[in-house]
């Protein structure tokens, strides 16, 4: 009996320390730990509304956090947003693949034949349908269609913005003018526990026609037009304008001056910049002073370009100067040139220029960037007299180094002026000044104000990207 | 009629150009999009006169016997030779014919300039160039070993045109690029001149900025020379930087409304 009570001591002692899985089975540990998961609070006040100052196709979402985030249960670990999606959209990506997939064969293709076109063209007229048909199928919430996740964000962050593209061949299309619908999901450490907030919608994004955030430079661009008329006004009615000194362009008289008596040439830098750069529009005015110069003087003068639209451009404001100056035979088309559009090779070409012809002056107005200094030392081995002017920051300094005159910055711009001496143009110059003494008012009240903690002041001027 | 149209257009696309920075909306997006591509279009059809330049200029210096007139020889062999590299690649393991092909295309372009810059024997280079010629479309034609690609990217992928360009053109331009660091050297040097007061705090600040990089300095040195380095730097020189900006600012915006308004007539041949 003894034994037998051992035994049965000892094989449930065994049974026990063998298998307490027995005990314990898994499925049960799931269901405890599953059930200590509390669904948290929902979001409230969620607020959808459409993006200010943009081009469409982007809402901004707002909400207020649920109450177990960071407190109460404190089990939320981020947010989940939901948008409703139309079944149509499938469609539509289903098309897009299609379409994507049939460009790309067509690209590769050595030749593309008259049924790949076709296709083509069917395709994409059944894309733009499908396309327009979007705003429609969003109408038809909630039936035909499902919530699909657009993005997740932490806990503690109450704002998201869904900002899709404005291109339908996009994933990313958010179509404008449709009905939107949003829900905001807390979510749980388990992504299965989780609360819906209410469903917000309907909310249409759009484009704006004004972007507010860059009202203060509407502001100043009117002030700045307005000063500008003014002064040209005043200096039509003739009141006289001073305008101070600019030793560079006083100098590139002499200059061409020099050139013509050592028989030298002039040689003209535009620069790097497109004709679209207004450095190279102002510097395309002074090259119409000197080639004017240069054709009374009958003076030989050089212009390598690096870009064919500022050769076209200069090629035609030296042939004009010349025309001016009584003297359209002398203009030979080879006097402005194009070299390349590499920066280092067009270095190269003009230092060998500078080596081979020896010109008497050289005068490098417009875009520079690292290739100034290369240019001006050059030049200043040739034995050049060297005027400068640009409004490239960085390469100021070296201009100012290796060049006899240097315009800096906006004396570039004043140049034009200051060589025509004409009113109206002595008045946009003017006006330029008092801007500059507007700027230098507005910077020391700020200065004052921000010191005072007086930030409205400093918030007027401030513009979003 | 022949002045006032040109202003006109300026006047509508530069207004355009000022609105469509404070109008956000697709359309504004779509017409300015729009106009960026008319200045590729531009420029395509420009970048056929600056060849056409190019060539007219290097034709005339060869004719002319200016100094150094081989070396137009050169820029016209490198230009004709990277257009054919980059509109011709190899099909498979070999090359075939194509080398025979570049030399008888250079040759053809070759025989055209010499018929162009010289006074006698414009016959014979015409003749010439024409059997080259026949003989480039022959091989052309017939050998398959490697194949004109005007509409895709693979002439750029031809190893001859990636030879070219990795092995001879970025060399050269490294090189170019390099000489900026000696010229550097000699524009401080008289940069640095204690001429007068001012050439002196010049130099002053120049070698407290340069001494800062200095590895060999004792770190309490070093510290002084990091800190007065940069209160040099982010005060008196940010302070002149920034006068600079705000005139070169104003400077843009009046050229840009002289040009809207067409005050500004420069860069149309009128000043």
């Amino acid at each position: 009996m003894r034994h037998l009570l051992k035994l049965v001591i000892v094989v449930v002692l065994l049974a026990w320390v063998s298998s307490p899985a027995q005990t314990d089975p898994p499925a049960e540990v799931d269901s405890v730990e599953v059930a200590e998961v509390t669904p948290p609070g929902p979001v409230t006040s969620l607020s959808v509304t459409d993006k200010d100052n943009d081009h469409g196709h982007a809402t901004v979402l707002s909400w207020e956090a649920s109450v177990d985030d960071s407190t109460g249960l404190a089990n939320v670990i981020s947010y989940e947003i939901f948008r409703w999606v139309p079944f149509a959209m499938d469609h539509v990506d289903s098309l897009r693949g299609q379409l994507s997939g049939l460009r790309a064969e067509i690209a590769a293709a050595e030749d593309v034949t008259d049924e790949m076109e076709t296709r083509l063209d069917l395709l994409e007229a059944a894309f733009d349908a499908a396309i327009d048909n979007l705003p429609q199928a969003h109408g038809q919430y909630p039936q035909n269609g499902e919530w699909r996740s657009v993005g997740v964000v932490a806990s503690g962050v109450t704002a998201y913005g869904n900002t899709g593209t404005k291109e339908p061949t996009s994933a990313d299309y958010i179509p404008d003018y449709a009905d939107l619908y949003y829900r905001v999901d807390a979510v749980t450490a388990d992504p299965v526990v989780r609360t819906a907030s209410e469903v917000y919608g309907p909310v249409q994004c759009y484009g704006q026609w004004f972007n507010t955030d860059r009202s203060p430079v509407l502001v100043a661009v009117l002030a700045f037009g307005f000063f500008t008329l003014l002064f040209v006004t005043l200096a039509k009615k003739g009141t006289d304008l001073y305008v101070r000194p600019l030793a560079g362009i006083e100098a590139v008289d002499d200059a061409i001056g020099r050139a013509t008596e050592m028989g030298r040439p002039i040689l003209y830098v535009l620069g790097l910049g497109s004709a679209a750069d207004v450095a190279t529009i102002a510097s395309f005015t002074i090259l119409g002073r000197v080639a004017k110069r240069v054709a009374e003087y009958q003076t030989a003068l050089i212009v390598p370009t690096y870009e064919p639209i500022v050769m076209t451009v200069a090629q035609e404001v030296v042939k004009s100067s010349y025309l001016d100056a009584g003297r359209p035979d002398d203009f030979k088309e080879d006097t402005v040139f194009f070299v390349t559009q590499s920066q280092f090779a067009y270095v190269a070409a003009v230092n060998g220029i500078m080596l081979r012809e020896l010109p008497a002056t050289c005068i490098y107005m417009g875009k520079f960037f690292a290739e100034s200094l290369i240019l001006a030392e050059t030049g200043a081995l040739a034995g050049s007299i060297q005027i400068a002017g640009t409004d490239e920051i960085a390469q100021i300094p070296f201009f100012i180094v290796a060049c006899d005159y240097t315009l800096i910055g906006e004396e570039l711009y004043a140049a034009s002026a200051y060589l025509g001496r004409e009113p109206i143009l002595l008045g946009s110059l003017k006006a330029q000044d008092y801007a500059k003494a507007l700027v230098v008012a507005f910077s020391v009240i700020g200065l004052i104000f921000a010191n005072l903690e007086w930030t409205w002041f400093v918030d007027l001027f401030h513009v979003a990207n | 009629m022949k002045r006032q149209f040109p202003l006109f257009l300026v006047f509508i696309f530069g207004l355009f150009m000022v609105f469509q920075y404070f109008v956000p909306h697709e359309t504004s997006e779509w017409v300015y999009e729009f106009l960026l591509d008319w200045i590729l279009v531009i420029g395509i059809f420009a970048l056929a006169l600056g060849i056409w330049s190019l060539y007219k200029v290097s034709v005339d210096k060869i004719k002319t016997r200016k100094a150094n007139w081989g070396y137009s020889y050169v820029t016209l062999f490198g230009l004709f030779v990277m257009i054919l590299f980059g509109f011709t690649s190899q099909n498979g393991d070999s090359w075939g014919w194509y080398f025979i092909f570049v030399a008888t295309v250079m040759l053809t372009i070759g025989m055209v300039i010499q018929a162009m810059v010289s006074s006698g024997q414009k016959g014979l280079s015409l003749i010439l160039a024409g059997v080259f010629l026949v003989a480039s479309v022959l091989i052309g034609m017939f050998d398959n070993a490697w194949s004109f690609h005007f509409y895709t990217a693979e002439g750029l992928q031809n190893s001859m045109f990636r030879a070219f360009f990795d092995h001879i053109l970025i060399p050269i331009l490294s090189t170019m690029f390099s000489l900026l660091a000696f010229f550097i050297a000699s524009a401080a040097y008289r940069a640095f001149r204690a001429r007068n007061l001012l050439a002196s705090l010049l130099l002053l600040a120049a070698l407290i900025v340069m001494l800062r990089f200095n590895p060999y300095l004792s770190p309490i040195f070093g510290d002084y020379m990091a800190k007065t380095s940069n209160w040099l730097m982010n005060v008196p020189n940010m302070a002149a930087q920034r006068a600079i900006v705000i005139g070169i600012g104003l400077g843009i915006v009046a050229t840009a409304l002289k040009v809207i308004l067409g005050i500004e007539r420069g860069y149309m041949g009128k000043g």
